[in-house]
């Protein structure tokens, strides 16, 4: 499955999706559907418990952003805004204090598509069922970006992680709002384009700082690209080609700034202190 | 690789590959013993060894062992059951080779018998199994998995390749390795469908053949799926 297929199938991409990969795995579309809609519950689940628990994570560094965020006033006015980065975090931070999650497509980059996804659909009082078909499109452009790259923060940075959590989401926003399989691939493109070069570097190797936040900035991401792409907007290089710079900047990556905590804000005087601290624990 | 290894596991956090991916390891060599082990020694390579720690990757290779998914809510207590369950394990820090960083060597005992399993998580709860008892194979737990170990000898990949066939059961992938011509030998065979039980006994009671198993998927759409996948169970 490659993002250029997709994006030449015909609209909505993701029944192409959904047969292609259950002809490849001799799956029944009807049995992939129901195990997305009870993926769709559970990560609403997790949704849920994050924004209703302000309980420090392991370390302690977080818990309590999502629903600091979700509890306070929406001084910008822009609801749309707030949830999605709420959502998000909530994930992460039930992620934090090991609790329950869908990966999607890795634990550390959990947050991200039901940020986008849940949070748009919310907003526009959409109902879940309508969610199925975008999550298997989100699924397509996933295993399309893996055939290519790894999705691990260890082999390809940050990037691999957030990068592919930001382009499934785009591209199941995109179809959500009846967006053409060129537009959501484009979406999809777009995400991926500005999210190369990004390092992974957790504060004393937890699944935590930076990646509770990140979460709600890329969700917004997500949503960014799908708002182009529904106004017409593409990727000036094609989307396949976006995939192979991306791979090709991750193997260029240091070691120490690909999830070794060696690097980057891990090394920080904070995050040597925290280090240490969970040491001596 | 499915649609549903991008959107899943669901699982218990923090990481997919230091947590879920773990937990799938040990399940199978859970799988391998056939038994929940009484006695566990666990390498832990590069990253696994390094921030193991903090991503709750010893507690998921013990759930994995005592057959919990990697969505269990016991995984983190999984030390507290594995000691109700008697089973006793040490992890240590191991350098493994050129393997992927993630990975983990697991020995495990019980019932007068012992497998060592070397694995490997490469990202979003994916795994690799790359050795048994030292030999080389390469399995994901995507689909059933036939392991034999037997005396090598000419035709005896041809007679199991056999016995599939009269059960209508197609290969996938296969790998097999010996320690030396006419030493030991494994045979790993990736199935698209499970082998029976009948079957599986026969193979076993073939001169030279020292041992069979059948791993069954650790991987969701083996799991969402198994009739469609071949099996009833």
């Amino acid at each position: 499955m490659t993002l250029d297929e997709i994006l030449n199938a015909p609209s909505p991409a993701s029944q192409w999706v959904l047969d292609s990969d259950c002809a490849e795995n001799g799956l029944s579309p009807a049995i992939v559907k129901e195990a997305m809609r009870s993926r769709i519950a559970e990560m609403r689940d997790s949704v849920e418990r994050g924004l209703a628990s302000a309980a420090p994570s392991i370390t302690g560094m977080v818990g309590w952003n999502a629903k600091g965020l979700w509890d306070a006033p929406d001084v910008l006015q822009a609801p749309l805004l707030r949830r999605v980065q709420a959502y998000a975090m909530a994930v992460n931070e039930e992620n934090a204090r090991m609790g329950r999650i869908v990966a999607a497509p890795t634990a550390g980059s959990a947050g991200t598509i039901p940020g986008a996804l849940l949070g748009v659909a919310d907003h526009l009082k959409i109902s879940d069922d309508d969610l199925v078909m975008p999550m298997v499109l989100a699924a397509g452009v996933g295993k399309a970006i893996s055939k290519q790259m790894f999705i691990s923060g260890a082999a390809g940075g940050c990037q691999a992680e957030i990068g592919s959590s930001a382009a499934m989401a785009a591209a199941a926003v995109t179809e959500l709002l009846g967006g053409s399989s060129r537009a959501c691939v484009h979406a999809a493109a777009m995400a991926l384009m500005n999210t190369i070069g990004l390092v992974c570097d957790p504060v004393g190797g937890y699944v935590e700082v930076p990646c509770v936040s990140r979460n709600a900035f890329f969700a917004v991401h997500a949503v960014s690209s799908a708002q182009l792409a529904l106004s017409n907007l593409e990727s000036f290089i094609p989307p396949d080609e976006v995939i192979s710079a991306m791979a090709q900047v991750g193997r260029m990556m240091p070691l120490e700034l690909r999830e070794t905590a060696e690097g980057g804000l891990a090394q920080t005087p904070t995050g040597l202190a925290v280090t240490a601290r969970m040491e001596g624990k | 690789m499915t649609l549903l290894d991008m959107i899943g596991p669901v699982m218990i956090g923090p990481s997919s590959s230091h947590t879920a991916g773990a937990c799938r390891i040990g399940q199978v060599a859970r799988q391998l013993l056939g038994q929940i082990p009484t006695h566990a020694e666990i390498g832990l390579h590069a990253s696994f060894a390094k921030t193991g720690k903090g991503h709750g990757t010893h507690f998921a290779l013990i759930a994995g062992l005592l057959g919990y998914a990697p969505d269990d809510a016991r995984l983190p207590r999984a030390f507290e059951e594995a000691a109700s369950a008697d089973l006793v394990f040490n992890f240590e820090t191991a350098d493994l080779g050129d393997v992927h960083p993630n990975s983990a060597r697991i020995t495990v005992s019980g019932n007068g018998q012992t497998v060592t399993v070397l694995g490997s998580s490469t990202g979003g709860g994916v795994i690799e199994i790359v050795r048994v008892d030292g030999f080389k194979v390469s399995f994901s737990g995507g689909a059933f998995t036939l392991l034999t170990r037997y005396h090598d000898a000419v035709g005896v990949i041809a007679k199991i390749a056999g016995l599939l066939a009269a059960d209508q059961v197609n290969i996938a992938a296969l790998t097999c390795d010996r320690d030396k011509r006419g030493g030991n030998a494994m045979l790993c065979v990736e199935l698209d469908q499970s082998l029976g039980e009948a079957a599986q006994k026969f193979l076993l009671s073939w001169p030279g053949m020292d041992w069979v198993r059948m791993v069954r998927p650790v991987m969701d759409a083996g799991i969402v799926a198994p009739v469609l996948l071949g099996t009833t169970a």
